[in-house]
């Protein structure tokens, strides 16, 4: 733990100085919270491996090694046509585009009515609505819960604010996409977002991330997401990040009764990723689906832990994750399903299948159940293993060269993740970056 | 529902049917642990200088570790200066026959339903009896003299085989292996040690009975089982004590050696005293058991029956180092009251070719808490190993817990793991279908749960099988809600 110090008070330092330059806004309620948290985090650091939660994934000496004490946040010249790679092409959305951490707004594009779906930049709607905003804030993603929602909460002012009125329909998805530019030097950024939905309303989100730069890029995003009454939320995000980037993802979901969310989580890109995705079902008839893709490659290292708190009775869970790790690629996932004594009549299906390719790579699942209730059905799953030969030879016989064969296949097992992506130009879009990938891979 | 409630009420208030205490004089330590204690400990068992240093060593390691926190249970700390580390029923002049035991232990094991004596011979068991840490008699010497088996208590073995002792111990469990593990290695009393030599099969089941009787004792016992290349065994473990207000602990250690081409099979039938209703009393059941295969095309199998215990907290794991060896866990473990169980298995692939099979099956009930850890490892180099793991909860009523902590590390492509897990109650449409056939609610439970469990009950030895179907019976018929 001594050797991470140097990290750690960087952060506190870094703290100091963003806290100097917030001028005005270093007051209200907002800052209380940012002030609580830097202190907890001040005491707690980063988690050693020797916590049970990040047993497998050792951040604290990544961010070690690659940061040291160069914990700020770089400014970034990128222009429009540099980034225009980066962004959905041809997809009907509002696009806003952050750099470094920072909003964009002459990059981004906001086609939706404010009225239909109001789009702000945090710091931008607390000053218009303090209190609602300043208590939604940690309401879900408490700082105490985990070192990284606190370090973010500290620096909680750059991210995006979504409220969707209460019985609306978002007309068009929002697309979140977050670049890091790490060609100067390294950068740390800590977006922070929070999107509220109301009864009835509907509502698809997409958070994109990507990088550029030989340097280091180092990402602590935290998304609260709270769910009203018959709400339905489709969530996405899209990893696909140079391979220096470290992300730490912390996404907390909230849902009232008769609500529905669906999760998917793409991982394709970045030196080390840890994905937090937390529910708390907290009313009834409430269906909560996770699902979530990872395809490794190099030394990518990347982390899964789900947690759903199945709080009150008749809801249901799905989960499904699926990875595929090549070279000396490390895979991990772990969910906990959490079924309270209340929470009768539940369904939770958990399952995780996993594909090593190479003997170098790893995977390490643990799949966990905690079950108070005695009236529900639960299970989960878990496999590993490699691509069946049999299949290979199957396609083979028909005509394929034995590359085709695995990217066939592969497609196949990873294409069931993308199904789920209910929004068709979304899964389009998906389907494309996958086939891409694994032609670069198996045909030249 | 009230019907079922008055079961439950019924048989939750059954007593324990072990909880006598024998009026036997014992010779005791004071209380509390020491050097001086493992001294006085190693100098009761007359042992050689090389063993009390071995004790030494792992006591001072012990100075430097920490209660493990882990686990899923919850108790209060345990104060390791309130437990007295030796308790022997008071020492008898070397016995010749089995007529010179202490009549009134021969009734206890009597009672106990064990066959010390030679009349029970039928029963085809040889038994080796520890009471209070100390092995008292072992049946069956100089049959399977004949055989080059080697069946003893621990201290004998100590005197008379001490270069097969001096080998072994510590080589599956080091004495730096976890903190009840090495306090073990510093002050355990006694225990067994089987040896099988090369080819032999053994011809009778092998089994130790063990009962805490004292009051305040801890019990440590250690047993050791070697089986040489190409031989068989198979060895059953079981377990009373009587019916105190106070915790006691119970810190054992099993080590098995498994040669090439062996096969051990180990099964236990735990039921030390849980406690009562109320979650007043009961034995700690800290156990460390750990076999190697270490040779190639060598197998070990656990079975266990845990009904007992008010906390359990025990892994039993294999490590397959030989090629092609294969490992086997079977567990039922069934918890009621106030009992919490935290158990599970570690399956370390290392050899090539090597398998794994683990089938865990839960039953909580009452207030208590039922905890599935296990680990199964590919290592780098075991190459075409496959594991399949099943673990099932069951839950009878809305105040007790089930929870499942499989971790599953992977290092090698060519390895296939699958693990499933499924958790629920007894069905009510399988309740109403045998209450339709005539079966009344409370035979229904017991026919469901013993199918339930049939898969892993079906692995114990006849004598066994028999007295885990009993218990199961007595801790858990009709209380489903």
């Amino acid at each position: 733990m001594e050797t991470t110090t140097d990290t750690k008070n960087s952060f506190i330092n870094t703290f100091r100085e963003f806290e100097a330059g917030l001028n005005g806004s270093a007051q209200g309620s907002l800052h209380e919270k940012r002030k609580e948290a830097i202190s907890l985090f001040e005491k707690t650091g980063f988690p050693p491996t020797r916590d049970e939660e990040y047993r497998y994934t050792n951040i604290a000496k990544a961010l070690q090694k690659s940061l040291g004490s160069n914990t700020g946040q770089l400014e970034s010249d990128m222009d429009a046509q540099a980034i225009e790679g980066f962004l959905f092409k041809g997809l009907e959305a509002n696009q806003l585009v952050f750099i470094n951490g920072r909003f964009k707004p002459g990059l981004s594009q906001i086609i939706s009515d404010p009225k239909n779906i109001l789009i702000q930049e945090l710091s931008e709607a607390y000053k218009e609505q303090p209190e609602k905003v300043g208590a939604a804030i940690s309401k879900h993603a408490k700082p105490e819960s985990d070192a990284f929602v606190a370090l973010n909460t500290a620096f909680a002012h750059n991210g995006v604010y979504i409220e969707v009125p209460d019985n609306t329909v978002a007309e068009h998805p929002v697309v979140l996409n977050f670049i890091s530019d790490g060609t100067k030097g390294t950068t740390t950024s800590m977006p922070r977002n929070l999107f509220l939905v109301g009864r009835s309303a509907s509502v698809s989100i997409v958070e994109a991330f990507s990088s550029i730069g030989e340097n280091t890029t180092f990402t602590n995003i935290v998304t609260e997401i709270d769910v009203q009454q018959n709400a339905q939320v489709q969530f996405v995000k899209l990893q696909t990040e140079e391979d220096k980037a470290i992300q730490v993802n912390n996404t907390h979901i909230y849902q009232q009764a008769d609500s529905r969310v669906t999760t998917t989580t793409i991982s394709l890109g970045g030196n080390l990723i840890r994905n937090n995705l937390n529910y708390a079902v907290d009313a009834k008839n409430c269906e909560s689906n996770m699902y979530g893709l990872y395809y490794l490659h190099g030394n990518q290292h990347v982390d899964n832990h789900t947690v759903v708190d199945h709080r009150q009775p008749h809801c249901e869970s799905n989960e499904l994750y699926k990875g595929i790790m090549d070279d000396s690629s490390t895979g991990v996932f772990n969910g906990k399903i959490y079924v309270r004594q209340a929470a009768q009549k539940t369904n939770a299906f958990q399952s995780n299948k996993n594909l090593l390719l190479s003997d170098n790579a790893t995977i390490n699942t643990k799949p966990q159940l905690e079950i108070w209730a005695d009236d529900v059905k639960c299970s989960h799953g878990a496999t590993t293993g490699q691509i069946d030969q049999e299949q290979i030879f199957y396609l083979r016989s028909r005509g394929l060269s034995r590359e085709s064969a695995q990217a066939l296949l592969l497609f196949a097992f990873a294409g069931e993740i993308i199904e789920h992506i209910s929004l068709e130009p979304l899964r389009a879009y998906f389907t494309d970056i996958l086939e891409m990938k694994l032609k670069a891979k198996y045909q030249g | 529902m009230s019907k079922d409630t008055d079961i439950l009420e019924e048989l939750t208030s059954g007593e324990y049917k072990y909880g006598w205490e024998t009026k036997i004089e014992a010779e005791s330590a004071p209380k509390g642990l020491s050097e001086d204690i493992v001294r006085f400990i190693s100098a009761k068992k007359e042992e050689p200088e090389w063993l009390l240093e071995w004790r030494l060593k792992a006591y001072r390691h012990w100075l430097t570790l920490e209660e493990p926190k882990w686990p899923n249970v919850n108790y209060p700390e345990i104060d390791f200066q309130d437990v007295i580390y030796y308790s022997a029923p008071k020492k008898k002049p070397q016995l010749n026959s089995l007529d010179e035991v202490d009549p009134e232990l021969r009734e206890t094991f009597k009672k106990l339903g064990i066959s010390l004596d030679e009349q029970k011979r039928m029963t085809g068991v040889a038994v080796d009896a520890v009471i209070d840490s100390v092995s008292v008699a072992t049946t069956f010497k100089k049959k399977l003299g004949e055989l080059g088996i080697i069946f003893c208590s621990f201290s004998e073995a100590v005197r008379e085989h001490p270069e097969l002792v001096k080998k072994y111990l510590g080589s599956v469990v080091p004495i730096t292996d976890n903190f009840y593990a090495t306090l073990n290695s510093a002050v355990f009393s006694d225990g067994s040690f089987a040896y099988i030599p090369k080819g032999v099969r053994c011809p009778m089941e092998l089994s130790t009975y063990f009962r805490i009787n004292a009051a305040n004792t801890g019990q440590f016992e250690r047993t050791l089982i070697v089986a040489d290349e190409g031989s068989y065994v198979s060895y059953l473990e079981g377990c009373t004590a009587p019916q105190r207000d106070e915790n006691q602990l119970h810190a054992a250690v099993v080590e098995i050696y498994a040669a090439k081409n062996a096969e051990v099979k180990y099964s236990t039938v735990q039921n030390w005293y849980p406690g009562d209703k109320q979650g007043r009393g009961g034995i700690y059941n800290f156990v460390t058991k750990r076999g190697i295969c270490a040779g190639d095309y060598s197998k070990i199998s656990w079975t266990q029956v845990e009904t007992g215990s008010a906390i359990t907290w025990k892994y039993p794991s294999c490590i397959l180092k030989g090629d092609h060896s294969v490992g086997e866990f079977y567990s039922v473990a069934v918890t009621n009251n106030r009992q919490q169980a935290d158990t599970g298995t570690k399956m370390i692939h290392i050899g090539k070719n090597t398998r794994s099979r683990i089938v865990s099956k839960g039953v909580s009930a009452g207030h208590s808490q039922n905890s599935y850890r296990g680990l199964v490892r590919i290592m780098k180099r075991a190459e075409n190993s496959r594991n399949f793991s099943q673990c099932d909860s069951l839950l009878m009523g809305d105040k007790c817990g089930a929870h499942t902590f499989p971790y599953i590390e992977i290092g090698n492509s060519t390895g296939q793991v699958e693990h499933e897990a499924t958790t629920s109650k007894i069905g009510e449409d399988q309740i109403f279908y045998c209450n339709q056939r005539g079966i009344s609610t409370e035979d229904a439970v017991a026919l469901i749960v013993n199918g339930y469990c049939k898969e892993v009950l079906n692995q114990l030895p006849m004598e066994f099988a028999v007295e885990a179907q009993k218990l199961l019976a007595l801790t858990l018929e009709g209380s489903v809600g």
